[in-house]
């Protein structure tokens, strides 16, 4: 990790309330890995006094992509922020997705499952598992899954990269207002049970009760499961022991350092 | 030639800028040069390992934060094992913080890290706002007798400097500030984290799991400023300044007030660096006013 200015190259509105920015960075584009995180700096002193932990959305040549959703005062005032600004980052931080070889070979293939913006770190994972297994993407028969559920419409992101990328799109939303109408969870399940190859790994990013879900139905169908969490922080770097998740080894685990990716088997969910 | 050096009980600092406990780890190691700082404070350390609060623990606030991690740690056994051994290697001094629910565990802790060869200091947290001690329902630091009993058994089991971490959620600062120093305490270290709320209007509930918190940041500097300059109007021993100090500017203000060193905090989770940047600041400013001692400005405030 490293504190560094980042200039930013673009921060464009992507949907109402959802931004993604591009910050330049040959450091953070040669050490960042799918599922880590970056502390940003919204504003110098001032209202906004802690950075804001966000995904790494995408890793490039020459930068990393962030995707966020305005929630608040600090991405409220991040989204205000335009090209050739620079912006103080702390990154890369935390361990991102553990990609196991097995994940994505000739016999097996993986499924991402996001909430919301949590389809934000799964792209990066998308890529490096897609540009990681060439084969893939000249398989007819066999492809990566990527299930996204939100409450609506709007809020379904991201779903041409994934295609592009040679990705199975499934789309389900609370309100029916775009796919299937339902839970995420209802899509995994459903997959689970007309799939007619081995699935290896579920990688999940999203709201907590859709993490424990897919944890569960991960476990049943003894699927190794690796989710990726969110806490409030202060530090982001496990010094100030802020931002803890309850760990079945007991006592708690911190999602900075410890995570933010888990394998579901170590949360008492 | 600015000699920034500063002398707390029998520890001598080569600068008066150390981080706050709980705010620093190794882990900034990675970005700052350690062994820049004046003395290197540990997170505060409990006799018996203390699993922490519930989450959320933190939370942003208008120019500051709430945290209510709830002394999280391993205890005595598992920071002489564990966490000691790599802070051994640090070339500046090390001081442990230490909080018990009486004052028999205050000695206990004291007694095992007096072996330690590395430890030169303890500070004695009297006032972590985010945890209850046994039966008592109020902060050691809020309490003169209480105060004057922890720091007098301390005192008893060692010859280390002994720096007495006072709250600001009391009515007197001035009379907790003497209780410490007639106890024994070389120096007293002030202000720890005022007890606060945060409110979701959306669920009706606050946002911490804890309910509350401590308030740490540049919201809480004038109230330390305050209680600094109290406790060293009151006291002959001295003072470490904490409380919201972001940038050398605000350590100079804490210095004036009577501060011999300063403590970083909060800034660490802003600016890893602040601390190194405070240092070098301290010693421009002192170049330009022609100080050439801290103890020429500490306490030097014309009223």
């Amino acid at each position: 990790m490293k504190q560094l200015k980042a200039k930013i190259i673009g921060n464009k509105r992507i949907a109402p309330d959802f931004y993604k920015m591009r910050l330049a960075s040959a450091y953070l584009a040669k050490n960042s890995k799918p599922g880590q995180f970056v502390e940003i700096e919204c504003s110098k002193g001032g209202e906004i006094f802690l950075r804001r932990p966000l995904g790494v959305h995408r890793i490039l040549n020459d930068g990393i992509e962030v995707l966020y959703e305005v929630v608040g005062p600090g991405t409220k005032s991040l989204s205000a922020k335009t090209a050739g600004e620079y912006i103080d980052i702390i990154g890369p931080l935390g361990n991102g997705f553990f990609v196991q070889r097995t994940a994505y070979s000739a016999q097996r293939t993986a499924a991402l499952v996001a909430g919301g913006v949590g389809v934000a770190p799964l792209v990066a994972l998308a890529e490096t598992l897609v540009n990681s297994s060439k084969l893939i993407v000249h398989s007819k028969r066999r492809k990566l899954y990527v299930l996204i559920g939100a409450c609506k419409k709007g809020h379904v992101l991201c779903v041409n990269d994934l295609k592009k990328l040679g990705a199975e799109v499934v789309v389900y939303t609370e309100d029916g207002s775009l796919g299937k109408k339902g839970l995420i969870t209802q899509g995994l399940t459903s997959l689970l049970s007309t799939i007619n190859y081995e699935l290896s790994t579920i990688y999940a990013c999203g709201p907590y009760p859709m993490l424990k879900a897919i944890s569960h139905i991960a476990e049943s169908s003894g699927i190794s499961c690796q989710v990726s969490m969110e806490e409030r922080m202060a530090c982001g770097v496990g010094v100030c022991l802020g931002c803890p998740v309850k760990a079945k080894s007991g006592g708690y685990k911190m999602v900075c350092k410890d995570g933010p990716v888990f394998d579901s088997k170590e949360i008492a969910w | 030639m600015v000699n920034l050096g500063t002398k707390i009980g029998k520890l001598q600092l080569k600068n008066p800028v150390m981080a706050a406990s709980g705010t620093f780890g190794p882990e900034y190691g990675e970005l700052i040069d350690v062994n820049k700082l004046g003395a290197y404070i540990a997170k505060t350390i409990t006799l018996n390992a203390r699993i922490g609060n519930p989450p959320p623990r933190v939370c942003d606030t208008p120019s500051g934060m709430l945290n209510s991690i709830g002394l999280e740690n391993g205890g005595l056994d598992d920071f002489i094992k564990n966490k000691l051994p790599p802070l051994k290697r640090l070339k500046i001094p090390l001081i442990a913080s230490i909080a018990g629910d009486d004052a028999g565990e205050f000695k206990e802790l004291t007694r095992g890290l007096s072996k330690s060869q590395k430890i030169e200091a303890l500070e004695i947290n009297l006032s972590c706002p985010n945890v209850k001690h046994g039966k008592r329902d109020f902060l050691i630091a809020q309490d003169e007798e209480a105060t004057y009993e922890t720091i007098e058994a301390v005192r008893r089991s060692t010859t280390l400097t002994i720096i007495a971490k006072l709250s600001p959620n009391v009515t007197d600062i001035k009379k907790v500030a003497r209780a410490a120093e007639r106890a024994g305490a070389d120096a007293l270290s002030l202000i720890n984290t005022l007890v606060g709320m945060a409110i979701d209007i959306d669920t009706k509930r606050p946002v911490l799991g804890n309910i509350t918190g401590g308030l740490s940041g540049p919201a809480i500097k004038p109230i330390a400023l305050r209680m600094v300059r109290e406790a060293y109007k009151s006291t002959r021993i001295p003072i470490v300044g904490i409380g919201g100090v972001m940038d050398y500017k605000d350590a100079v203000e804490f210095i004036l007030c009577g501060a011999s060193a300063i403590q970083v905090g909060t800034a660490n989770f802003i600016n890893p660096a602040a601390s190194i940047e405070i240092i070098d600041g301290i010693k421009d400013y002192m170049a330009k006013n022609n100080i050439r001692e801290i103890k020429e400005l500490t306490g030097a405030l014309k009223t």
